[in-house]
């Protein structure tokens, strides 16, 4: 399946990637207005940074699944290889969080439950493919399919 | 091939899917003595307070039986295992035939006998929805609660209980508060907090005799309640396995593929097993949702006739009382590094060059990075471990541990 690969490489270290998942899973429509009233979304994808080295994070979606399997309450699942949250049945436990070896499932704080929130591949919301892969800047995040299952 | 399940939560659920995933057309029959459709236990104290309402109990969707093919048995108990003749015995007089077995029995509360206990009217423990039923419909305004246990279910309840207003005190007789999951100073830190909302702590005590309304302790002192409840622990459903000549310790003995030892085509998953926590070396009861599902998926590949192993099983937890979160992991023996302030505490503890253990209070992002080098054996050697102290980040590993994390590896998690 398609995934998106980071390579650290080519990350300048920007951020940007931050700011557009954040609007991308948003309700509002003008990223500058999403930002200036604070209606952007919690980011599901996050840089780290050294004095040299730079590199996005986000869920790998991988075949593995431990937070699947660890979900105390069955609001995560696996959609046609897409780790999916509903929020709806999600208590904040952090189960997932525990699991993850990643570090990549976050814990929501513009959700007053303090849900998590992580990686969908953009898959439900309004972009057509993740927001983090079109907009970078120099092709540090790509989606691409690599013959992994 | 006939599957039969006794059992229908975590474990249960993950043999389904296990199963599934090897076999589309056996047929799989699960049993169990509770009327309900597969439902989180762990819910039942967000159900009490009402945080989650009865349909966002459901484990899995609502159609999960159908979906895979799933015939149910519910509200019947299982008696006896028949394992020479391969079939359960129901308590209504029937039995069913089965090829592979599993045995997800779970765990029951633990009731110590204690004297005129037999006197309080309204005594509750708290481990199914039926119990946290039960308990809804007798909570009034101002109601006097005395839980009995300061471990992971007595404190849950507290906290759906405050949601009531409710006047709580909570006994114990160990000296200090979740006891196994916290180490002393952490429970230090969360007994404050907890206090902090209200709920009194009776600690290193316990009830020497009940009466109707009130509890005589052991430190001389009276508590006057409407309500008890009983947390003092948990004990594992072995009987069955028992009975039938399977292997039982503390909990059920089984080999890596969640075969019972001692038995033929009989498996066992979840709260009623032992595991090999590899953190500490030692065969133990892990009753830890995550723990069950993954042994029930496990049992049910192996069921299908893929083979499947159960590894790299720890001590894992992640809980929050009242707000303040916990994640812990792992074993507690060995060098420490500690940070704490105010409500945040961190522990990381090593044996020679391997992270074994973490508690982390307070500030929980990422822990699943600590939990990797504890079950994937990663050397801290090979990371920036000041760094790794300071805050769980990718960055920490090498160049090519994080290129195999990150831009490939996916299978591995």
């Amino acid at each position: 399946m398609k995934r998106v690969y980071v390579n650290e490489d080519w990350c300048l270290g920007c951020h940007l990637c931050e700011y557009y998942c954040a609007f991308a899973n948003c309700d509002e429509t003008d990223m500058a207005k999403a930002f200036k009233l604070d209606r952007a979304a919690t980011p599901r994808i996050r840089v780290e940074d050294s004095d040299d080295i730079h590199f996005a994070v986000q869920c790998r979606q991988c075949a593995a699944t431990p937070c699947v399997k660890a979900c105390i309450t069955g609001a995560l699942s696996v959609n046609n290889g897409v780790v999916e949250i509903d929020q709806s049945r999600c208590v904040g436990c952090y189960t997932c969080i525990l699991s993850c070896p990643y570090g990549c499932i976050t814990i929501d704080e513009k959700n007053e439950k303090k849900t998590i929130t992580k990686c969908e591949l953009c898959t439900r919301n309004k972009e057509i493919e993740p927001a983090c892969a079109a907009n970078c800047p120099n092709r540090a995040i790509v989606f691409e399919e690599r013959g992994e299952e | 091939m006939n599957y039969v399940i006794i059992g229908n939560s975590a474990a249960a659920v993950g043999a389904v899917q296990g199963i599934r995933s090897v076999d589309n057309a056996g047929n799989i029959t699960i049993i169990s003595d509770e009327k309900y459709h597969t439902y989180s236990r762990p819910l039942i104290s967000y159900w009490l307070k009402g945080a989650v309402s009865e349909d966002k109990m459901l484990y899995r969707d609502s159609d999960f039986y159908e979906k895979n093919n799933v015939e149910t048995k519910l509200g019947v108990k299982v008696t006896a295992i028949n394992a020479a003749e391969k079939k359960v015995i129901l308590d209504d007089g029937s039995s069913v035939s089965y090829d592979k077995l599993l045995n997800a029995t779970g765990s029951k509360p633990f009731v110590p006998p204690m004297e005129g206990l037999e006197y309080v009217k309204h005594k509750y423990t708290f481990m199914k929805f039926d119990d946290a039923k039960a308990i809804k419909d007798e909570i009034k305004p101002e109601v006097k609660v005395l839980i009995v246990g300061a471990g992971l279910i007595g404190l849950k309840a507290a906290e759906a209980l405050e949601h009531y207003g409710a006047d709580m005190t909570v006994i114990d007789l160990a000296d200090r508060i979740l006891p196994s999951i916290l180490d002393k100073d952490a429970s230090a830190v969360m007994q404050s907090y907890i206090e902090s909302k209200g709920v009194k702590f009776i600690l290193g005590t316990s009830v020497k005799k009940f009466n109707a309304g009130s509890a005589e302790l052991t430190n001389g002192n009276t508590v006057i309640f409407d309500m008890v409840i009983l947390a003092v622990g948990v004990r594992p459903n072995t009987e069955l396995i028992a009975k039938a000549g399977g292997k039982v310790n503390r909990g059920i003995v089984t080999d890596n593929k969640q075969a019972v030892e001692g038995l033929s085509d009989v498996y066992a998953a979840g709260d009623c097993t032992e595991s090999f926590d590899i953190t500490s070396g030692t065969q133990k009861i892990l009753a830890l949702l995550p723990n069950a599902f993954m042994q029930g998926e496990i049992a049910g590949k192996n069921m299908a006739g893929e083979e499947a192993y159960y590894l790299n099983a720890i001590p894992m937890n992640a809980i929050g009382f009242f707000g303040l979160h916990i994640i812990t992991a792992g074993s507690y023996d060995g060098n420490a590094y500690v940070e704490t302030e105010g409500n945040r505490y961190k522990k990381l503890v090593t044996q020679g060059n391997e992270l074994k253990g973490f508690i982390l209070m307070g500030d929980i992002k990422r822990a699943g990075i600590y939990t990797s080098l504890i079950k994937q054996h990663i050397s801290i050697d090979e990371c920036d471990f000041e760094m790794l102290k300071n805050d769980p980040l990718m960055m920490a590993f090498t160049r090519e541990r994080r290129n195999e994390k990150l831009a490939g590896g996916v299978g591995n998690g």
